[in-house]
């Protein structure tokens, strides 16, 4: 049950009023404490992001050799928006499908680690974060191999039909996607996992026993309760589905690049830092006004 | 939790009729449910594990060239020699020194913040909290790219390296720290520290012998889960590295070229290593129950 603790974003925490006449004391103590890693959080978090807009709004000209003049040259962000719309658009389609795939996936292995899985419990748990054992980028080269031309998936796909004959899924959105859903399934799983395992199983039972049908119990009693866990889930899934890079590079080809792709090689090839950064803002600030309206949306405010 | 025999004690609480037994559509739905969700949860989990096997078999390939990624022929050379790819032992001894510091800084850093956010009341406590929640809200992408465009900025464009990657790494991974400590601590029952004060302890004793002992395993949960995310983070580092080659480094650029199976054989004994380390802490937190 620890695990999906560490893992997870906790629930909220009830706020403890210390006694008044140690507040003072209390509140020294609590700034000497709190300091050290909000300034680390500060310099190199906030500050980063900051700096992040100022360099979004660099005059193009320069270049990193002669340094960049700050303009407010705000003609950045329509350029990029036009040169990259594809990729943006890509991107969160991609995270989308992949965030309702994983969800698809998760929320049955969730359900039955939660109420099927007996003395196995644990077992299934620890293998749900397995894949963290091993590095991200080896297991999605795997999926490279696995979804090869001529691997033994191509081969069934081919032999019942669902993929043409002289098809292929590596370097297509199927294999990206596919990969997406596999790297961030875990995310999806263990929130919705500490949801569900809170449920009292005799509200489940109450539904029952007003002849309510194993479906209609479900969807109104266990799915609203299990809504925390759903949310964190396909955030912890949608946001950094949105910004990868590594699945479209590895699986795909230059036409199911995403925007991560682009920022990367703004940024590291191509040295364009003033539209590399209005890049990397603008994709922050769309999954930011996305997880705000979502949020809202789902009513869902304990996060933190 | 050993006692636990799932169906039958739920069917027995269903309120008792004249000669009741619940309609063979009811039956038939507990049975789909108990099975086929199991059943449905083991693929899922076939699906997770697909890879991770496909990394072990390719640890004892021999590939025919390097862009090829079928299975072969059965060779142990890869286990014989797995530093024999230059640089690859490097960047692994890289990210573990890396991955320690990391885990040490971003441990301390959040366990204390763990402790004013739910010990101690005071103004701009839910700003600390966004502050805390922003990192893991944000994608590694932007995170890296912005770390790189202030390194720039402040000139240190060209020191980019060892110690540019462990700065990033103690910032993404404290957020993961501080909440883990905190849902700890949360559950943490004052009343036996007050005990411990009742009883004349002082206030570094009650922390030391009560506190410290109670909070203990989220700390070690958090330590665990900052080395993981540091060991693994590919995406910040490879915005901060410079020159410096990590082991996620090292696989993402010798992907471009063609991977030596060598590299499997690395994942493998991570995979193997990790599995342990978890797995011999659930026995001992079960034997010590």
């Amino acid at each position: 049950m620890s695990l999906a603790a560490e893992v997870g974003p906790a629930g909220p925490t009830p706020a403890r009023q210390p006694a008044r006449s140690r507040s003072r004391r209390s509140r020294r103590t609590a700034l000497l404490l709190l300091a050290p890693g909000a300034l680390w959080l500060l310099v190199f978090f906030a500050l980063p992001t900051v700096q992040l807009a100022a360099t979004s709004l660099y005059d193009p000209s320069g270049s990193l050799e002669t340094g960049y003049a700050l303009t407010f040259h705000w003609q950045n962000y329509l350029d990029v928006l036009a040169v990259y719309r594809d990729q943006f658009l890509r991107s969160f389609l991609y995270a989308g499908i992949a965030t309702v795939l994983a969800l698809l996936l998760g929320y049955p292995l969730a359900y039955a680690i939660a109420f099927k899985s007996g003395r196995w419990k644990n077992l299934m748990l620890v293998l749900v974060i397995a894949p963290f054992f091993t590095s991200f980028l080896l297991r999605t080269l795997a999926w490279q191999a696995i979804l090869a031309d001529n691997g033994f998936v191509v081969d069934s796909l081919k032999a019942v039909g669902l993929v043409p004959t002289d098809g292929r899924l590596l370097a297509t959105p199927v294999a990206v996607v596919t990969g997406l859903t596999y790297n961030f399934l875990p995310f999806m799983t263990l929130p919705l996992y500490a949801s569900l395992e809170k449920i009292d199983h005799r509200l489940v039972e109450a539904a029952h026993d007003l002849y309510s049908s194993a479906f209609t119990a479900f969807r109104k009693v266990t799915l609203p309760l299990s809504m925390p866990g759903l949310v964190a889930g396909t955030l912890l899934t949608f946001i950094p589905a949105a910004g990868d890079y590594i699945n479209a590079e590895l699986l795909g080809t230059p036409k199911e690049y995403m925007i991560g792709n682009v920022i990367q090689s703004s940024f590291l090839v191509r040295l364009d830092f003033p539209q590399a950064a209005a890049l990397s803002f603008l994709l922050m600030i769309a999954i930011l006004v996305l997880v705000m309206a979502y949020v809202r949306r789902a009513g869902t405010e304990e996060l933190v | 939790m050993a006692t636990t025999v799932a169906p039958q004690p739920e069917v027995r609480q269903a309120p008792p009729r004249a000669g009741a037994r619940p309609p063979a559509g009811h039956r038939l739905g507990r049975w789909v449910s108990d099975h086929l969700l199991l059943g449905a949860g083991i693929l899922v989990l076939g699906y997770l594990f697909l890879p991770i096997g496909y990394v072990v078999l390719l640890s004892f390939n021999q590939p025919e060239s390097r862009q090829d990624y079928e299975f072969n022929t059965f060779t142990l050379a890869n286990w014989r020699s797995p530093c024999r790819p230059d640089g690859l032992c490097e960047s692994l001894v890289t990210s573990l020194e890396i991955g320690f510091l990391a885990t040490v800084g971003s441990t301390m850093l959040g366990t204390l913040m763990a402790f004013a956010l739910v010990r101690h009341g005071f103004r701009g406590r839910s700003t600390a909290n966004l502050l805390i929640f922003l990192p893991m809200a944000t994608p590694e992408v932007v995170m890296g790219s912005s770390l790189l465009a202030l390194f720039v900025a402040a000139g240190y464009g060209g020191v980019l390296g060892f110690w540019t990657i462990l700065i990033a790494h103690v910032m993404f991974c404290m957020s993961f720290v501080v909440v883990t400590v905190k849902a700890r601590l949360a559950g943490l029952d004052s009343r036996l520290e007050q005990a411990a004060m009742d009883l004349y302890a002082t206030e570094w004793q009650t922390f030391r012998r009560i506190t410290l002992p109670l909070v203990l395993p989220g700390i070690i949960a958090a330590s665990l889960l900052a080395f993981s995310l540091s060991f693994d983070d590919f995406i910040v580092t490879n915005f901060n590295a410079g020159r410096t080659v990590t082991f996620p480094v090292f696989v993402w650029s010798a992907a471009q070229r063609g991977i030596p199976p060598h590299v499997n054989v690395i994942g493998t004994l991570m995979f193997v290593v990790a599995f342990s380390v978890v797995v011999a802490g659930e026995l001992r937190r079960r034997r010590s129950r």
